[in-house]
């Protein structure tokens, strides 16, 4: 056994609590006592995971003893390996996965982001006839690729996906790219806790801010009275504080537990992709985390977005890009220089990061760059249009008639698909706008707003099973946020992707309008821990149904203060962003805190498909069943 | 406190922690030691104030308890068994039974409690007690928190006493009868565990402190307490 411990790197992050943990170095599935196959595994995966190419595959879901930590733990995992081995097949194919559970529990696995029979889908109860693979039976999926990209597959039983059961799958094209690469490399990321996630569930529901250390302090108050005044730092914090929120409540587990793996490397190990110096190196991001979002960069190095949830989009050059969890992103780079590049990937909290190499040479090592600042919700991201002070105005937006509303509605929706507001006091401007000439600006929106697209005109309504002790939020005014990097990153001086830099490769297969528009607000109440879709949780709510053929458009408001990637089953989501013709292709969308978000489905998949949050502490209360008649 | 004991262990046995998958709503269990402390008095006091939930996130049972012993013996105890129910976003009604005992005397009460977190962050407990024969009493208790840490945390709270009518056995006037108030610095070791050094100011007020007084008794006094905080 080669492994060796080295200390934790200090390195000079802002954790009050304490560091998030780095682990040890060699990270990665080890091994108890003589289990040399596995060692030698371990120390291969030093490059990620290993790779299964073809069109029939033995996996085995199974436990096995990791150190990602620097202590031991138990890990569920596919043939050993955390992540799970990347399956390589070519789009055309008919393939066939023999899946043996060997766990004492439960297991399955859904092909995140495939278009295949709801049978095969592998969501225990909801896809057709499939219960789960009952522990010490085999279940084969048979289906055939019809796609090509970048996917992952995963575990839709229990908490086995924040346990490990999550791998990538990559579908090479039958048709040549649009692009060029000479390196093909999976980065994986995701997150890892030593302690038991049903422990972790069980914590937030007793004590909500359990893994928050970054609350405010009476320091800050402090400082913060010193520098802005006592009436304007009341100002400023009385609204959180009447409404028993924190303003740092970003993510509900951090890296206080969270050890962040990239390709399962923990940060003290890294994960190291080599290239030589002119060559371009296609990297497909997969965001497998439980809860956690990342922000992506590459410093010194340009990347050129080719491909989202699996699907192409026209070349967008970025420095920067968000990935929630569930989504993936292909990027392009070309490293011309003889030297080292950190993959680095923060958590959107900032308590911790996954990072990687991409080096010509093992030996040559890359400056980790230091964490940006943590970031702050603001007023927005409760759903408000404007500061929380300006009271008058959000009055006569409420006293405003029904005609009156809808026009401001769409109005917001066309301004934010062409000139999104860029912070709190431009969103301010555009209401007082929209009150004051409303007619001049509708008349000019008024042939595009609701039409495919260009998302909805629909006013906001909350309903009635919104009100009541489980929901402690709705949104006043819910914005489209698609031109906005996402909270912590406006204004870093680095080109962030946004959703409104997608853009289809290829023109909208779909042109029709939506035929009608099905509004689902995410909604939960954080302090006691529960979440819902429109105040319904999964366990009392009807299906959502779906006319087999039919072009719906589906609104999600968020009426919470955190992002929340929606992910429907077996049909594309079409996002709306503001280009009818070269609508991009999502399997998973991210709901901005306070804001909302429009996509269009084409139901061309009958049967019954999951829909949920892709958070997996919100998902059990935050899930639909989509059937499709 | 053995009964207690007794009960707790028993609702302890239903719960099932390692719920089915997709249960978004399971069962839990929450024991919270939120005093158990000494002072520097003189009879050797020892305090303690906790509470136990079992339930799910809407409907909760809980036991609540608090007492005082000097020189190892209870000088008074209360324990109540309440049904608890989410009615706002932050706020729990609270029903149930409660039985105390001082002076050797017992006591048994109805419940009407709301219990939750005010706008600023109050953490409010208030209830109305209604015993036999006509005697109604109304507790009010605040608490807040000042984050000076991430890690120490300085927690005034206080507690207000008001009785409807007089019961001498029990050294009781009618009227306001006493008002606590605490204040506690706490290091949280981990979030489940905290050591903590405190002031608390105890006053007897109306025919509660002329009792005391007829008695020999202090109307008032100070004292440094030290303790553990501790729930899981």
């Amino acid at each position: 056994m080669s492994q060796k411990l080295i200390k934790f790197e200090d390195k000079t992050v802002n954790q009050p609590r304490r560091r998030f943990v780095q682990g040890v170095a060699m990270g990665s599935v080890a091994l108890g006592m003589g289990m040399i196959p596995e060692v030698l595994l371990a120390n291969s995966m030093k490059n990620g995971p290993q790779t299964l190419s073809g069109n029939e595959f033995d996996l085995k879901i199974g436990q096995q003893t990791v150190n990602l930590t620097g202590s031991n733990s138990i890990a569920t995992t596919v043939n050993g390996s955390l992540p799970a081995p990347v399956l390589r097949w070519k789009e055309g194919d008919d393939i066939t996965l023999r899946v043996n559970n060997t766990l004492s529990e439960d297991s399955s696995i859904h092909w995140h982001g495939l278009i295949l029979p709801a049978a095969m889908d592998g969501v225990p109860n909801i896809s057709e006839g499939f219960t789960g693979i009952k522990p010490g039976e085999t279940f084969t999926y048979n289906f055939p690729a019809i796609q090509s990209g970048t996917y992952w597959y995963h575990s839709h039983s229990g908490f086995q996906e924040q346990t490990g059961i999550y791998g990538a799958i990559v579908i090479d094209p039958k048709e040549p790219e649009p692009f060029e690469y000479d390196q093909d490399y999976v980065v994986m990321l995701s997150d890892w806790s030593d302690e038991n996630p049903s422990n972790v569930y069980a914590k937030l529901k007793k004590m909500s801010h359990y893994y928050n250390f970054r609350e405010r302090t009476a320091g800050d108050v402090y400082s913060d009275i010193k520098k802005d005044g006592l009436s304007k730092t009341w100002d400023k914090r009385s609204m959180w504080n009447r409404m028993r929120m924190s303003d740092t409540d970003i993510s509900d587990v951090t890296g206080y537990t969270y050890t962040f793996l990239m390709n399962g490397q923990n940060p003290a190990t890294g994960w190291t992709g080599l290239f030589k110096p002119g060559e371009k190196i296609r990297l497909r991001f997969i965001n497998a985390a439980a809860m956690t979002f990342f922000d992506v960069r590459i410093p010194g190095l340009k990347m050129t977005v080719v491909a989202a949830d699996g699907q192409l989009v026209k070349p967008v050059s970025i420095d920067e890009f968000r990935i929630g969890v569930a989504e993936t992103y292909d990027v392009i780079v070309e490293p011309e220089d003889n030297k080292a590049y950190s993959v680095f990937a923060q958590a959107i909290d900032r308590t911790g990061y996954a990072r990687g190499t991409l080096t010509p040479d093992p030996e040559m090592k890359a400056i980790i760059p230091a964490m940006d600042p943590a970031p702050f919700l603001v007023h927005r991201d409760m759903g408000m249009n404007m500061s929380g002070m300006n009271h008058s105005g959000h009055d006569m937006n409420e006293k405003k008639n029904s005609t009156k509303r809808d026009m401001s509605a769409m109005d917001h929706s066309q301004h934010n698909m062409k000139r999104p507001p860029k912070g709190d006091m431009k969103g301010m401007d555009h209401s007082g706008h929209n009150m004051s000439s409303g007619m001049k600006h509708s008349e000019h929106v008024v042939d595009t707003s609701g039409k495919a697209g260009y998302g909805s005109a629909r006013k906001i309504k909350h309903a009635e099973t919104e009100f009541g002790p489980h929901v402690d939020m709705r949104s006043e005014s819910p914005q489209y946020r698609l031109n906005e990097p996402g909270i912590g990153l406006e204004n870093n001086g680095r080109k962030v992707l946004t959703y409104s830099d997608l853009k289809n490769y290829y023109p909208t297969p779909d042109k029709r309008e939506p035929s009608r528009e099905i509004d689902l607000h995410l909604t939960g109440n954080m302090s006691r821990y529960m979440w819902s879709i429109n105040g319904v949780k999964f366990a009392d709510a009807d299906p959502i149904q779906l006319k087999y053929g039919e072009r719906v458009r589906f609104n999600l408001v968020n009426d919470t203060m955190m992002n929340h990637p929606v992910h429907l089953h077996g049909m594309w989501s079409d996002l709306e962003t503001g280009d009818p013709d070269f609508i991009p292709r999502k399997h998973t969308i991210i709901v901005p805190p306070g804001g909302k978000v429009s996509y269009l489905v084409t139901a061309d998949a009958k049967g019954g498909w999951a829909y949920h949050c892709h958070l997996l502490y919100h998902m059990m209360g935050m899930f639909r069943k989509v059937e499709v008649v | 406190m053995k009964k207690l004991i007794v009960i707790s262990a028993f609702l302890l046995s239903l719960t099932n922690q390692s719920f089915a998958a997709m249960e978004d709503d399971p069962v839990l269990t929450k024991f919270m030691l939120n005093e158990f402390e000494t002072s520097d008095e003189a009879e050797n006091p020892f305090t303690w104030n906790a509470q136990l939930w079992i339930g799910k996130d809407l409907n909760k049972f809980w036991i609540k308890t608090e007492g005082e012993q000097e020189d190892g013996r209870t000088e008074e105890s209360e324990v109540q068994l309440l049904y608890s129910k989410a009615i706002a976003p932050y706020w729990d009604i609270q029903m149930g039974v409660r039985r105390d005992n001082r002076n050797d005397i017992d006591r048994d009460w109805l419940v009407i409690g709301y219990e939750g977190l005010a706008p600023y962050f109050f953490e409010i407990d208030t209830a109305l007690f209604l015993g036999k024969s006509g005697q109604a009493a109304l507790r009010l208790e605040a608490e807040y928190e000042l984050i000076l840490t991430q890690k120490l945390v300085l927690s005034p709270e206080v507690e207000v006493n008001i009785y409807a009518e007089e019961d001498s056995e029990r050294s009781t006037g009618a009227g306001l009868s006493n008002i606590e108030a605490g204040v506690r610095l706490r290091y949280e070791i981990r979030r489940e565990f905290a050591p903590y050094i405190g002031v608390t100011w105890n006053s007897l007020y109306g025919d509660t402190a002329d009792i005391a007084k007829t008695s020999g008794d202090e109307a008032s006094n100070t004292s440094v307490v030290i303790g553990i905080r501790a729930w899981f």
